[in-house]
């Protein structure tokens, strides 16, 4: 093997690696350097550092941003009011387990966002179990089980700006659950109130995350081995024990699938929130960090300041991505 | 098989079974149907307290006819034809190769290059926003569907790399040495055996991309929020069909299906490819 293998390789590497790299790692580091500057996404000049108004009337020029070195200042500003907020939430609850009169403390926009991001990660994983629960309730051969596994499924293929639509129609105050929200007296409905619209947006978020999980779980489901089930049940094993003790350690790289995606998505939350609420009722209700940079930038023109959102959620979800990378990795040496 | 297979269940708790599976997938796919029914419902029923679970009356196709035939968001469904066909065919063309020299060849660097592949998949858009926006103005193709195929062909790349080189690591190695005894070139070895080969996965892939891309959202905000013919059927949906008929419920729940419609046919239609795209990875390790 002479000289063809040493580049064969990297020829056809070429043309993904550079157009990738293009896209998708420079803009990262792109966004870190704009991040450490004032910028209202408007400004320009020539890149030989005439201002546009120099410019001859038929003459043009590559045009580079103007843009302010304000260095951590964007970061700084996004984190001023976390530990004052911090205290005002603790006393919130300190005075709840202590029994006390509080009211739910005001808060800094930034400090609503990083809470609502806290509970999609906490609670849009229970889609998780609840997909666990479908795969097993469904693991059945029968030809009608499988249609059926698919009509639970296709929601999965639905864009998530169409299922924001589905379940803002859903949970409409005047909707289908109008009797339900007369019972409970919730007279705006669940994503019309600020205290409840985040918790309805997570739900409809579970709709296609569900529908992915179960998926998920049925392969794995298949792929265990039947005699394996068979031995442990002839030693005794059944229901919830046979469920603990020989299926879900089996499941344990669907389950570690399932996590990394359903984590990543809960961070990546931007088309649900966008089309259900715009962030709102009120200021910041249910905005999350992937939000809040769109709004920050395309309306309020701060550029500097929505590349620095950009920057800490990507932080957050470089653990998750490191996790699974990792883990992608080992489990190929293995192979 | 987990839990026992029906067949050996006791007759009545079979049919118990049978009842429960169909009250519960009624039940989960409540929003659907009743989104459904209120697309065929005529505005004045629905604003009239009809929505919920009552029945279209009189029945009226109204909803999905003014969808249809608004000019704007029918071009953004026809165009999303433009814009996802081409990055399916760049992505995955792309990845197939760059899916084979990281599988089927030693060389320094080799993990690195993966891993950047895989962890690009899973970076938050925000942070590709700017960049990716500036670039696109540069280039002159801002606000047209060249931005969106431009952005997606990349972004999809870097999926269609993971899944392919895992495909392509599973076939096996002595075909290609085979090949290379008898003088074959490595262009050769690649159409002539690994191509054919990976058609399975190529065909899985497709399906995934095309659904992909079909449903974003995000991208068609920021790189074309203007241009009716540039965007996305689900930003057609959400800038287009809501922005002029805020009121008319029928007119969003049938704009809504209609951006459903394509994915959920090809799913339909490709069930087997697109459960063993996605799945790839799920039950091995």
């Amino acid at each position: 093997m002479g000289n063809v293998n040493r580049f064969a390789p990297w020829l056809f590497l070429f043309p993904a690696l550079v157009y990738f790299f293009l896209l998708v790692i420079y803009p990262i580091f792109g966004s870190f350097w704009i991040s450490l500057h004032d910028w209202n996404g408007t400004t320009f000049q020539c890149s030989d550092g005439r201002s546009l108004l120099e410019l001859e009337e038929d003459e043009s020029c590559r045009r580079v941003p103007v843009m302010t070195w304000v260095g951590l200042e964007n970061y700084e500003r996004f984190f001023e009011k976390t530990p004052r907020d911090f205290e005002r939430v603790k006393n919130y609850w300190v005075g709840i387990f202590t029994g006390e009169p509080v009211r739910w403390p005001r808060i800094s926009v930034e400090s609503k966002v990083l809470l609502n991001n806290i509970k999609w990660l906490v609670l849009f994983p229970a889609a998780i179990p609840i997909g666990l629960a479908f795969a097993l309730f469904l693991n059945q051969s029968p030809a009608w089980v499988r249609i059926t596994k698919s009509m639970f499924f296709f929601p999965f293929v639905l864009s998530p700006a169409v299922i924001a639509f589905v379940f803002q129609y859903f949970y409409d105050p005047a909707g289908p659950l109008k009797e339900i929200y007369s019972a409970l007296g919730w007279s705006s409905g669940l994503i019309g109130d600020q205290n409840k619209a985040t918790y309805g947006i997570i739900a409809a978020g579970w709709y296609p995350q569900i529908a992915y999980c179960m998926i998920i779980y049925l392969a794995g489901l298949t792929a265990i081995e039947p005699e394996q089930i068979e031995a442990a049940r002839l030693d005794g094993a059944k229901g919830w024990k046979l469920l603990k003790r020989v299926i879900l350690p089996q499941l344990w790289p669907a389950t570690f699938i399932a996590l990394v995606v359903t984590m990543i998505g809960a961070l990546r939350s931007f088309d649900l929130v966008q089309v259900m609420t715009g962030g709102g009722p009120g200021r910041g209700s249910t905005d999350v960090l992937a939000r809040y940079m769109y709004h920050k930038t395309i309306f309020d023109q701060d550029y500097g300041y929505g590349a620095a959102i950009a920057v800490i959620l990507f932080a957050i979800m470089l653990v998750f991505i490191a996790v699974f990378i990792q883990q992608m990795i080992r489990r190929d040496e293995e192979a | 098989m987990f839990p026992r297979p029906i067949e050996t269940w006791k007759p009545s708790t079979r049919t118990l079974y049978i009842v429960s599976v169909f009250v519960v997938l009624i039940g989960w796919l409540l929003p659907l149907i009743i989104i459904s029914l209120a697309s065929f419902m005529t505005a004045d029923q629905l604003n009239a307290g009809g929505r919920g679970f009552s029945m279209p009356s009189p029945f009226s196709v109204d909803g999905w006819r003014i969808a249809f035939q608004n000019d704007d968001f029918r071009g953004s469904f026809i165009n999303s034809f433009f814009i996802v066909l081409p990055v399916v065919a760049i992505s995955v063309g792309l990845a197939t190769m760059a899916g084979f020299a990281l599988s089927k060849y030693r060389f320094r660097g080799q993990l690195i290059i993966f891993a950047i592949f895989i962890g690009g998949n899973f970076v938050p858009f925000q942070i590709l926003m700017v960049p990716v926006l500036r670039l696109t103005q540069d280039l002159g193709i801002y606000d047209t569907k060249w931005a969106l195929i431009f952005f997606h062909g990349a972004f999809q790349t870097g999926f269609c790399v993971f899944f392919m080189r895992n495909f392509i690591a599973q076939l096996p190695t002595e075909l290609l040495e085979a090949a290379r005894v008898e003088g074959a070139s490595e262009w050769k070895i690649f159409t002539r055996i690994v191509l054919p080969l990976v058609k399975p996965a190529i065909a899985a892939l497709s399906v995934l991309i095309f659904t992909f891309v079909w449903n974003d959202f995000f991208w068609s905000l920021v790189l074309t929020p203007a241009s009716p013919d540039g965007m996305l059927a689900p930003a057609g949906l959400s800038n287009i069909i809501r922005g002029r008929y805020y009121n008319a419920w029928n007119v969003m729940a049938a704009g809504s299906l209609l951006v459903a419609l394509p994915p959920v046919i090809m799913f339909f239609l490709l069930q087997k490819q697109f459960i063993a795209g996605l799945t790839l990875g799920a039950n091995k390790g």
